[in-house]
């Protein structure tokens, strides 16, 4: 563990520096291939012959290429209704949530008054309540308003997470912007919130987007509450990937296919934003 | 793409740095306006949270005090009142016990390794050449943007017994033969499994985190110490780790928060039904919820882990109070 400080990080290059980091590139590369294979094996089951796959004796690198087990995971069980039903909740929970976040971040960002930090504090506690321990209650909540298995059911009940983060995301985001820029506009005759509109909302848009695609990751890959408010007949995405398991044992060669389809989507929007959510991450995390 | 890249701005100011120049300039007010107009745009969101957030948490509670199962549900009796009988119920089973512990010693695991493991990468981030550097970073992005039920399907097919890739090139090394083992026959040893998987899945953000963290300690402190004889241990005892103490704080209690709440890995790996040796508290409580159907007991599981939690909530509302992110 100390080794790993040792210094010799300065860009003066002796050969001696040069070999220390051939040592430190070694242990990174080792680093990079434990934590890249579980996916790179998904990959390469999920292209591989089915018979491969099932080899007592298999082969680390890619045997042969086919597309079959992508087709057998369309069969196993209705895919694109599921996916569809995904994308409607997923969506809807964003755009409220992005709406409602954005006027409830406004609030606590812009604005002095009594009672801010109660909000501020609550929002940020709330977002500690692990979902498992609200199960319950919401299924009974979901049962007594009569939307037990209704998408509307399952998009008011992501509102409970996706909104404490938007709105603590996109604080961080407003907060970033310099309350002057604002004052100017006013200063130079725009009410408040043409100010806002001309000023803030332009700098404001890239975060925006960040924030909504990161909540609509959040949305799309939750679980528990997919697989207990929604019946079989109404299963989402995620839960989808259950059908491959059946008494008769699991076919995995497909299910990887299917891992695959339901992950390379989400990893690819993840790619795309990752860099710009992770300093709002810092703050007020919720992943996991 | 690269973790030194991402975010140095938004990390947190160490303690012992000297205030920044800004700091406490009389603010002001913020902007003035109707003072019900902050109220006003704060009203929807706060009336959805009460709506699906706020009344749930109040049933959880009042549930945990009555008599709620099948009968109750459908609305054929009525729920009683019935004390502290579920929570006595629960705390005289030998069972119950024997969950707390093995929750609180898989979430000690995952976050101590995590945060080990984390910490280890972050630091190895500092001395590789920068190709290896975009290599790691893609391969913890990628697993970190994984669906967790889909890294959990691959991790079942990582560890499957008869034809996993695991058990046939660990049988390749000399002297085991592993061909066959089901890991999930006994519970320590999936336990282990699903660790391993919460850990791999939690690596990432812990990384890319303490990276950023790490562009924040000034090269000078460690040279100063460096040139005063300490050694590469005692830099990062005392000067390093000090320094990214706030962000260690942060991220250890939220692993505490999240590792104890782990839910899908251990309910998707074990096919829907974690056997006796597999329950966790949360899988415990929704498992007496509905399988049982005895809601009552499950919210007063489920209320009691809430409580075992504040501590930990606690830590952390104050450690984002003291850092300033909440001011």
């Amino acid at each position: 563990m100390s080794t790993l400080t040792t210094p010799g990080q300065t860009p003066g290059v002796t050969p001696a520096l040069r070999k220390s980091k051939a040592g430190w590139n070694v242990l990174g590369l080792l680093v990079f291939l434990t934590a890249g294979f579980p996916v790179y094996w998904m990959l390469n089951t999920a292209f591989k012959p089915a018979k491969d796959a099932i080899d007592p004796d298999p082969s680390l690198l890619p045997t042969g290429f086919t597309l079959s087990n992508f087709s057998r995971a369309l069969d196993i069980a209705d895919f694109w209704g599921p996916v569809g039903r995904s994308l409607i909740v997923s969506l809807a929970v964003v755009v409220i949530g992005i709406v409602v976040g954005m006027l409830a971040a406004l609030a606590i960002s812009r604005f002095a008054f009594r009672g801010r930090k109660v909000v501020i504090v609550g929002i940020l506690a709330v977002q500690m309540i692990p979902l498992v321990a609200m199960i319950i209650p919401v299924f009974l909540l979901l049962n007594d308003l009569d939307q037990y298995d209704k998408l509307s059911g399952l998009i008011i009940t992501y509102l409970t997470f996706i909104l404490p983060f938007t709105v603590w995301t996109l604080r961080g985001f407003i907060v970033n912007i310099p309350k002057e820029l604002e004052e100017a506009a006013m200063v130079d005759g725009c009410s408040r919130t043409s100010a806002f509109i001309r000023v803030v909302f332009p700098l404001l848009a890239p975060g925006m987007v960040a924030t909504s695609v990161y909540a609509f990751i959040q949305a799309w890959n939750e679980y528990l509450y997919a697989l207990m408010l929604l019946s079989q007949k109404n299963q989402t995405a995620t839960v989808w990937l259950g059908n491959f398991t059946t008494k008769h044992g699991t076919e995995y060669a497909p299910m990887m296919a299917g891992s695959t389809m339901m992950a390379v989507p989400i990893v690819v929007l993840f790619l795309l934003v990752q860099r710009k959510m992770a300093a709002g991450l810092t703050a007020g995390a919720v992943k996991g | 793409m690269s973790a030194d890249t991402t975010t140095p701005a938004k990390v947190p100011p160490p303690r012992q740095a000297p205030p920044p120049p800004l700091a406490p300039t009389p603010r002001g007010k913020r902007m003035s306006g109707g003072a019900g107009t902050p109220w006003l745009l704060l009203a929807p969101c706060l009336l959805i949270l009460g709506l699906v957030l706020g009344y749930p948490l109040v049933r959880l509670v009042t549930l945990s005090f009555q008599k709620f199962g099948q009968s109750q549900l459908w609305g054929f009796q009525p729920a009683d009142w019935v004390g502290f009988d579920n929570f006595t119920g629960i705390l005289d089973d030998g069972e119950f016990w024997a969950v707390v512990v093995r929750t609180v010693v898989f979430a000690a695991g995952c976050v101590i390794f995590t945060m080990v493991a984390g910490m280890l990468i972050a630091l190895l981030l500092q001395q590789v050449s920068g190709w290896v550097k975009i290599l790691i970073n893609i391969a913890l992005v990628a697993s970190w943007g994984m669906p967790i039920v889909v890294a959990t399907t691959v991790f079942k097919w990582l560890f499957d017994a008869d034809y996993g890739i695991l058990n046939a090139v660990l049988s390749k090394l000399p002297g085991v033969d592993l061909i066959g083992h089901n890991w999930f026959a006994s519970g320590p040893q999936g336990l282990a499994v699903i660790m391993l998987l919460v850990v791999w899945g939690a690596v990432p953000f812990v990384v890319i985190t303490l990276s950023a963290g790490l562009t924040q300690v000034p090269q000078e402190l460690e040279e100063a110490a460096r040139l005063d004889g300490a050694g590469a241990w005692n830099v990062f005892r005392y000067v390093t780790l000090p320094i990214l103490k706030p962000i260690i704080v942060m991220l250890t209690t939220l692993s505490v928060i999240w590792d104890m709440g782990v839910f899908p890995q251990v309910f998707v790996m074990r096919g829907g039904h974690p056997e006796p040796e597999f329950q966790l508290l949360t899988t415990y409580s929704y498992d007496r919820a509905f399988v049982v159907n005895d809601y009552a007991q499950g919210s007063a599981i489920a209320l009691l882990t809430v409580l075992l939690l504040l501590g930990v909530v606690a830590v952390y509302m104050r450690q984002m109070l003291k850092i300033g992110e909440v001011e």
